[in-house]
């Protein structure tokens, strides 16, 4: 808007708009100095944590560095030993995509059903079932997963192995976390039981907002089934909290890592449920490859936004 | 929709589908709970209930040995339990203290200060973050912590996790939906920027500020990557990593009895918080949707 303001100003003073421009905004920041000023701790741990981190990713990547020496230049070869040679990392891009081709949709439809579901019952019994669902979200994977190793211990004394057995589903104890068939599937499981989060919450607290009169004006226009008014007036008064949901799912979803870990072991036998993440801190913690390490950090990266820029464009834009 | 399913959409028959929503939520809540149930009941076990034939789900003979132990018998080794506890404890408080200061600092003008040059910018750069999860930075971030010589301090664990993201995000579009009259009041009075923002903005920003401690709290307790990348020393790391220490790594069921209050121990804080914050969490979360 400023740019068009000062159009006719260019003409006359052809020899300095340019200048001109970056003074009127030097002038603008100066008077909000203040307004800086706030921003900066926040700013400034924002470039040093998330930004510069991002940055030397990118650039690591490109590199070998073993922390010890300096960084050396090797082009694209961490990527192409990525694609073509590490069987492992394809094995890992497998699982991750495996994984959240179910956690993801499966996890997201289901904060919103529960959601929509307890916002049709009386605001006084809300809480209660709030808690039920939310809980597991609170919970850390390293707590928990000694609960499930318990649980789905390989003995006879793993209670689900106890219970399959006693009624004839199973003939001999089945070594649930160890067995690679039954590895991803245990982790997901666990996984949607605790992917209740802030998506969860966010649904929650947009459905009890959809206001009143659109239901009622609904009715008017002809809405006879609660399907139908779920469809018309609620997923569109919603938008706006799916497409946050939806965000923080993907990143849920292909960041799996510690409760793979924490379960079935890392690595995990026969790299069963070896993911990109745990891939990666193979990579940079334990071998100290940090160029390769970076590279799988990057592919990560590029998977998450990209997938994020297509959910913005699908559910972002319109009205 | 406050009167909910009473509202039907025709008809005044028995409202049978009430009673199936009621049934169906109450099996699905109890059966989410089932897991926590049992690590309550684990925690409570005697030995022998612990590795008994066939194996029991709900405790017979409630004890606090293992609590006992977790405390005090882990004390001989090395490091005593509330070692860890307390570190947790520390790097969380401070972590949500310095993160609640700073976050609203900067969610006042990007929020209120319309014409801030660059300020559309910053948001969408902080939304864009939202987009990839931290984890992805893990080996830069520890390249930085290590040179600037942190590790092994508190300061590499709280640093990191104080500018959050997602919570200054939900803090911002609090703030959007608040009327500027009040503030234009208070300038009007006089009152600097800063008075604005400390006397006028942060108590009405309050349930925004209660969430994004939530949000922040349930990050820095739960995670165990920073502890274990960023200290050495034993006496410096957190609650999650002293956990995988005593159940002796992934895979191996040791010392049952133990982890299991543990567990509980570690799995109680975050409820606790969420029980306190959830009505200020879901007014808050009623802001967080995006649009373009």
């Amino acid at each position: 808007m400023n740019g068009m303001d000062a159009q006719p100003m260019e003409i006359q003073y052809a020899a300095a708009p340019r200048t001109g421009r970056i003074a009127q905004l030097w002038r603008r920041m100066v008077r909000h100095r203040f307004s800086y000023l706030l921003l900066a701790p926040f700013l400034l741990l924002f470039t040093v944590f998330t930004i510069i981190p991002v940055v030397t990713s990118v650039g690591l990547s490109f590199t070998y560095y073993n922390i010890l020496e300096a960084p050396r230049l090797i082009g694209f070869s961490n990527y192409r030993l990525l694609f073509v040679d590490d069987d492992i990392f394809l094995k890992a891009i497998g699982n991750t995509l495996k994984y959240a081709i179910v956690v993801g949709p499966v996890s997201y439809v289901m904060a919103f059903l529960l959601a929509w579901l307890i916002s049709q019952i009386p605001i006084k019994y809300r809480f209660l079932y709030t808690l039920c669902f939310y809980t597991p979200s609170l919970t850390s994977a390293v707590a928990m997963s000694v609960i499930w190793m318990y649980l789905f211990s390989g003995d006879r004394y793993g209670l689900i192995n106890y219970v399959l057995t006693k009624f004839g589903f199973l003939n001999e104890p089945w070594l649930w976390l160890q067995n690679e068939k039954t590895m991803m599937p245990v982790v997901i499981i666990v996984s949607l039981w605790m992917s209740l989060g802030f998506s969860f919450l966010s649904f929650l607290a947009g459905l009890q907002n959809v206001s009143r009169e659109l239901y009622e004006a609904g009715s008017i226009d002809g809405i006879r089934y609660r399907w139908q008014q779920l469809w018309y007036i609620t997923l569109p008064s919603v938008k706006p909290q799916l497409l946050f949901g939806a965000i923080l799912q993907i990143v849920m979803s292909l960041q799996v890592a510690d409760i793979s870990m924490q379960l079935v072991g890392f690595p995990s036998p026969l790299y069963a449920g070896h993911t990109i993440m745990t891939h990666l801190h193979d990579y940079a913690f334990i071998r100290f490859e940090m160029g390769y390490a970076a590279a799988i950090a990057v592919v990560l990266f590029l998977m998450m936004v990209g997938l994020n820029r297509i959910i913005f464009k699908w559910l972002g834009s319109e009205e | 929709m406050a009167n909910g399913y009473a509202t039907r959409l025709n008809g005044k028959r028995t409202d049978w589908s009430g009673w199936f929503l009621y049934a169906m939520l109450t099996l699905l809540g109890l059966f989410m709970l089932l897991p926590l149930v049992y690590m309550v009941s684990n925690a409570f076990k005697p030995v022998g209930e612990l590795f008994l034939f066939p194996p029991r789900f709900l405790v017979i003979q409630p004890t606090l040995k293992n609590f006992y132990d977790l405390l005090l018998v882990t004390g001989t080794s090395s490091v005593p339990f509330t070692r860890y506890i307390f570190n947790s404890g520390v790097v969380s408080l401070a972590v949500v203290a310095l993160g609640v200061v700073i976050s609203a600092m900067a969610a006042y003008p990007l929020s209120k200060h319309k014409d801030l040059p660059f300020g559309k910018g910053i948001f969408k750069l902080i939304i864009l973050s939202l987009m990839f999860a931290p984890s992805v930075m893990l080996i830069p971030q520890y390249l930085v912590i290590s040179k600037i010589g942190l590790i092994n301090s508190y300061w590499a664990l709280i640093i990191p996790g104080i500018a959050n993201t997602l919570g200054l995000f939900l803090m911002k579009q609090f703030l959007d939906q608040i009327s500027d009259a009040l503030l234009e009041a208070a300038r009007i009075d006089g009152a600097s920027e800063w008075r604005v923002l400390w006397q006028v903005v942060f108590p009405m920003l309050k349930p925004a500020w209660t969430t994004f401690a939530l949000v922040s709290f349930i990050g820095i307790w739960n995670d165990g990557n920073s502890a274990m990348i960023y200290t050495t020393s034993e006496e410096m790391k957190t609650l999650p990593y002293a956990l995988n220490t005593i159940n002796g790594g992934a895979g191996v069921v040791a010392r049952v009895g133990t982890v299991g209050a543990a567990s509980l121990l570690m799995t109680l804080p975050p409820v606790i918080v969420f029980a306190v914050t959830q009505r200020m969490a879901l007014e808050t979360f009623q802001h967080s949707g995006i649009k373009e």
